[in-house]
């Protein structure tokens, strides 16, 4: 058996189990074992594909295999990782393995929520996996759908609106990417789904016009392009914490990995015609995010924008097509969904205590739940790009290598894109001010504890993986950079 | 030189022993952990610069560049890559030299000033991290490794300006801190990524080739470049971070804004020394001008400020002016002369460290004992605390420049250059360091003489500070008397690496003490007595003046305005209220006409057979008609 697959059994043994189990402990003996199985199965993964690649493979993609799904479409379940997908597996098994301790008082219907957590896990390691165009669809489709009940039934606030809104501007993107898809198996026609075997082929430059834009929407509209990345800030704000935790952790890199993988691996003419246009609005992105960052109230609206600006570089990073900041466009899908993660982990923690998550009501934090509000500290400071820590890595391999380009063009969108450093130092410090320093006002703040063991954990896991990819970046680094290399070269030609 | 590696690792060490197990540890072991790695670093530091100092010179006649250390720590492509890495030379030794000096002091002057402070574990743990990141600042092999401690130092500064985070001042100062020199290191970070670029390497030292076919590109890297070491450094209109960055903990202020952070701007304009004189010479003039007209502005200040502390942050910024100016007239017209001012700008950041930091330590043994930084609580205090009144006043007569003291000799040297560049730069030089003498010995005429606050000293007497805090004092005032004299500083570092003499110019010499020694007595006679009616008439006479001194030019309500009003209200807030209601509007707009759609097409499907029949019969009837007409 293919180890690739195990990624799939896995989630779908863990929802057997979910479906049998009796009560709360066996649900969360069942999570605990489930995600620390995929933790172990994503590391081994990890060592043994880099063993591999210094071993001498040279394969695009190693670990393939493909079983004929459906003949007449030429549907197969192919699967295969290069180092993009290797290390988006890795960040994956984190986040559910996080996410499970992050939920782990959460109530009521317990055993459904996790079952629905679950099969939105099931939809994310199938679609990293997968190198056959409609498989990938069909994974990306089941990580979406999970979100509309996770964030209706679960949620807070305006749940009902967010998840509808969410779903429908999600669905609305996917409808684009179904007709890119069919465009790409037609226009092609090579008779294949698989990835692999398109790319062989030649699509016509014609078809290429009209698809890209279709596919690389579909795609962004997950990865928060502007403007249709208003479904975020209140989608984060409705669900639950895992929940954002899994969505802006990884689900929105679904969105930067379809359009490098789908749009720009497949249809290069396409990005060389259309690359300009969404540079642009990436580049709105990037700033736009920032700026409106600023201003909101909301500590759950602050990172989603924030992420709107995170997100907004890793497709900015893609369109620069150079080597470098492809591989900076990676390191900062993997920077940011982990900080991400950290962020709104601590957000649930801290909300879950003070019953809000206004920044006005908030203040002296730092006195009441000292680890909590560190954690807080430590995930703005990467936020922010501070060197030792994830994001700094990320932003300087996309800033090096954006500047590879010398017209006046895309140097202005890079220098307009690093400004962004200095306007997430303003949201980030007048966050970590306002509620964590100063004296608490609020008398009954004062009552509160500071974290559990399972919030710790957490917490610990993730600013341990943020820390380590910010200090020892080389073999993450190396990896991505060489899986990177084919797609740039297939874009440069 | 291996060893060299401990330098790093000793405040790693300490720090994260301290940041993890800190809060289980009692005070005096939190202290002792910190102190003693810091003693390891300043003994290494020590050994580091004998070694390196008294290995014979090359054959060129100049100290050889070390790299002991050197490792890939991100790569970008073949050319580019940060690395991590130490890089030793006569620069980066005597930086060692200074920050280990001084922060070794700061750690034992802190077992007395913060004894008993909530918080002193992570006080010392955020020292450790200070010291670790300056340290890697100045031994960097590579501009991106500068930038990666830069943007650390600019860290450990912001956690400890917001040491007592309960305070709301503090609060807002680490903040601005932080984000003025961030946006300046944006300039910095530009500068690294054409630098990287053009020059196809991110070392200090390209290829020939590259640097002549670049053209204006290595000036424009280099200027940005300067625009960042503009902002550590704390240069006009940079500069308002620093006088609120006083916030902190006293000892801090020594350490980090007066004698080490700060100059890492001029520390870095000196690295990129060689490529500034060789390929930007007008670049490293703007620098000599932004130099000369912040000296004068924050000269000007500090004669007007009443808070102690903020009168030495002003007078920072005006030295650290000196510094640049020094740098910036260098030419290269005579190879030994015209780099008289890169000598004499580190010459003076050297004795600028050390009697500043004596000069910042002893405001923290008098804020101690008075219990507030306000010169009007304070005067005639020279019986009560002696030891901090004779190391203040020797620190004073440094800065002030006169001899034997240090500050004379690396100012003079300063002023010798200036004069060299251009007989105007010298003499308002020369009268700046009028007004340092002026407004050094206005603040200790304020402190140490006149009129003793009774009342403040009726429910307390000041009393001079344990030996913890004056023992560093006694350190760096002997440092301040004998190092501008004994040492051959000028053997050690150069312009060009060729050991120099350093020689008195008579006549700058004498001018330059002559004016010092008027604006001198000018303080004492308008402020040393009990009564200052001069002064007093002087602030009434030019009143407007002397109001735009105190609230420093209105350069805080500028910036103030610039950030609150532009950025906030008129950026960030209608982004976000389009975001709102224009982008997510249409949105919903979107969801709403779908909706709508379906209701109104909803009455067709009402079940009724008979109209369903109308529906149809009526649908045959036009196609029919279609088909007969077409």
């Amino acid at each position: 058996m293919n180890i690739l697959s195990l990624f799939v059994l896995v989630p779908l043994l863990m929802l057997l189990g979910l479906w049998i189990a009796r009560n709360l402990n066996q649900v969360r003996g069942v999570m605990v074992a489930g995600s620390s199985i995929l933790l172990v199965l994503a590391a081994y993964l990890t060592v043994s594909y880099i063993g591999l690649r210094n071993g001498g493979a040279t394969e695009e993609m190693l670990f393939t295999d493909s079983i004929t799904w459906y003949a007449p479409l030429h549907i197969a379940y192919s699967v295969g990782v290069d180092g993009i997908s290797v290390v988006m597996l890795l960040l994956s098994a984190i986040i559910v393995f996080t996410g499970t301790f992050a939920s782990w008082k959460l109530k009521p219907l317990t055993k459904e929520y996790f079952m629905w957590f679950t099969l939105l896990s099931t939809g994310v390691f199938g679609f990293f996996i997968s190198t056959d165009l409609f498989t990938m669809f069909m994974f990306y489709e089941v990580a979406l759908i999970p979100m509309y009940l996770l964030i209706g039934v679960w949620g807070s606030g305006r749940k009902e609106y967010s998840a509808m809104k969410l779903t429908l501007m999600l669905m609305g993107g996917s409808a684009f990417l179904l007709i890119g898809i069919l465009g790409i198996y037609y226009g092609a026609g090579a008779e294949t789904m698989n990835i692999l075997e398109i790319v062989k082929h030649q699509i016509p430059t014609e078809i290429q016009r009209i698809f890209f834009p279709l596919v690389f929407l579909g795609f962004g509209v997950l990865g928060a392009l502007f403007p249709f990345h208003t479904w975020s800030p209140d989608g984060h704000a409705s669900a639950p914490t895992a929940v954002s935790m899994l969505h802006a952790g990884v689900l929105m890199k679904l969105g930067g990995y379809g359009c490098f993988r789908v749009a720009m691996y497949l249809m290069p003419t396409g990005t060389a015609i259309w690359g300009d246009f969404f540079l642009i609005l990436t580049t709105i992105s990037v700033v736009y995010g920032a700026f409106s960052a600023v201003v909101q109230t909301d500590l759950k609206y602050i990172n989603a924008y924030s992420s709107v600006s995170h997100c907004g570089l890793v497709l900015f990073a893609l369109l620069m097509a150079t080597r470098v900041s492809a591989t900076g466009a990676i390191l900062q899908m993997l920077s940011h969904g982990l900080m991400t993660a950290l962020f709104f982990a601590l957000i649930g923690m801290i909300y879950g205590r003070t019953h809000t998550r206004d920044i006005r009501q908030l203040s002296g934090l730092m006195k009441i739940m000292p680890f909590l509000a560190v954690g807080y500290v430590i995930a703005g400071l990467a936020n922010l790009g501070l060197p030792g820590l994830s994001g700094f890595i990320a932003e300087m391999t996309v800033f090096v290598g954006s500047f590879e380009h010398t017209d006046i063009f895309h140097r202005t969108c890079t220098i307009i894109a690093t400004t962004s450093i200095v306007i997430t130092a303003v949201y980030i410090l007048r966050v970590v001010g306002k509620i964590l320093y100063g004296t608490c006002k609020n008398p009954e703040h004062l009552k509160l504890t500071d974290a559990t063991w399972d919030e710790r954990l957490a917490v610990i896991c993730l600013i341990v993986a943020v820390a380590g990819l910010g200090l020892a970046p080389y073999w993450v680094s190396n990896v991505i950079s060489n899986s990177v290399e084919p797609i740039i070269s297939q874009l440069i030609h | 030189m291996e060893y060299t590696i401990l330098i790093l690792a000793l405040p790693v060490l300490s720090f994260l022993i301290l940041g993890l197990t800190g809060m289980y540890m009692k005070h005096r072991v939190a202290g002792l952990i910190g102190t003693l790695s810091l003693t390891g670093v300043t003994v290494l530091s020590y050994l580091t610069a004998f070694e390196y100092f008294t290995v014979p010179r090359t054959a060129e006649g100049v100290f050889q560049t070390l790299i002991p250390w050197n490792f890939q720590w991100l790569p970008f492509n073949t050319s580019l890559h940060i690395d991590m890495g130490i890089l030793l030379d006569p620069i980066s030794v005597m930086m060692l030299v200074v920050i280990s000096t001084v922060s070794l002091m700061v750690h034992i002057y802190s077992f007395g000033y913060m004894k008993g402070e909530v918080g002193f574990q992570r006080y010392y743990a955020f020292l450790s991290l200070f010291s670790f990141s300056m340290l890697g600042l100045v031994l960097a092999t590579n501009i991106f490794q500068m930038y990666v401690f830069w943007e650390l130092v600019g860290v450990s500064s912001y956690l400890l300006i917001g040491f007592y985070y309960t305070k709301p001042e503090a609060i807002a100062a680490s903040k601005k801190a932080f984000i003025v020199t961030r946006f300046a290191d944006l300039g910095f970070l530009i500068g690294i990524l054409i630098y990287g670029f053009y020059m196809g390497t991110f070392t200090f030292t390209p290829e020939q080739e590259q640097l002549v076919k670049c053209g204006m590109m290595l000036p424009l890297a280099l200027g940005l470049m300067f625009i960042g070491g503009a902002g550590k450094s704390a240069m006009f209109p940079l500069h308002i971070w620093l006088p609120d960055a006083m916030e902190g903990p006293t000892p801090v202020s020594a350490l980090i804004h007066a004698a080490t952070m700060v100059v890492a701007g001029v520390y870095l304009v000196a690295r990129m020394f060689p490529l500034f004189i060789g390929y930007a010479p007008e670049t490293l003039h703007i620098v000599a001008y932004v130099g000369a007209f912040t000296a004068f502005y924050a000269a000007s200040v500090a004669c007007a400020q009443s808070d102690i502390k903020r009168v030495l942050a002003f007078s920072t910024i005006s030295q650290i002016g000196f510094m640049m100016v020094a740098l910036g007239v260098c030419t290269t017209a005579n190879p030994h002369e015209g780099g008289l001012g890169y000598m004499a700008g580190m010459f003076h950041l050297f004795t600028h460290a050390m009697f500043k930091a004596l000069l910042f330590l002893g405001a923290g043994c008098i804020i101690h004992a008075v219990h507030s930084n306000e010169m009007s609580t304070m005067g005639g205090l020279r019986k009560y605390m002696p030891i901090t009144h004779i190391t203040f006043l020797i620190a004073c007569l440094a800065i002030a420049g006169i001899p034997p003291f240090s500050g004379f000799f690396s100012k003079d040297e300063i002023l010798t250059a200036c004069f060299q560049f251009s007989p105007i730069m010298g003499w308002i030089m020369t009268i700046i360091a009028g007004m340092t003498a002026f407004y050094m010995f206005r603040l200790y005429y304020g402190i140490f003489w006149g009129t003793e606050n009774k009342e403040l000293h009726a429910h307390h007497t000041p009393h001079e500070s344990p030996l913890s805090m004056t023992f560093p004092l006694m350190v760096l005032a002997v440092i301040t008397i004998v190092c501008g004299w004994i040492l051959p500083f000028g053997h050690f570092v150069s312009a060009n690496g060729h050991a120099y003499d350093i020689h008195l110019n008579v006549q700058v010499a004498i001018t330059s003490i002559v004016v010092a020694l008027i604006a001198i007595a000018l303080a004492t006679w308008m402020y040393a007595r009990d009564k200052q009616p001069v002064a007093e008439m002087l602030a009434k006479r030019f009143a407007t003046l002397h109001r735009a001194a105190y609230k420093r030019f209105y350069m805080d309500e500028i910036w103030l305005f610039v950030t609150k009003k532009i950025i906030f209200r008129c950026i960030s807030t209608p982004l976000a209220w389009f975001d709102r209601h224009v982008i997510d509007q249409f949105m919903n707009f979107m969801a709403w006409s779908t909706n709508a759609a379906g209701e109104s097409a909803q009455p067709l499907q009402n079940g009724k057979i008979q109209s369903y029949t109308m529906w149809f019969l009526g649908g045959i009837i036009v196609l029919t008609v279609m088909l007969l007409v077409l």
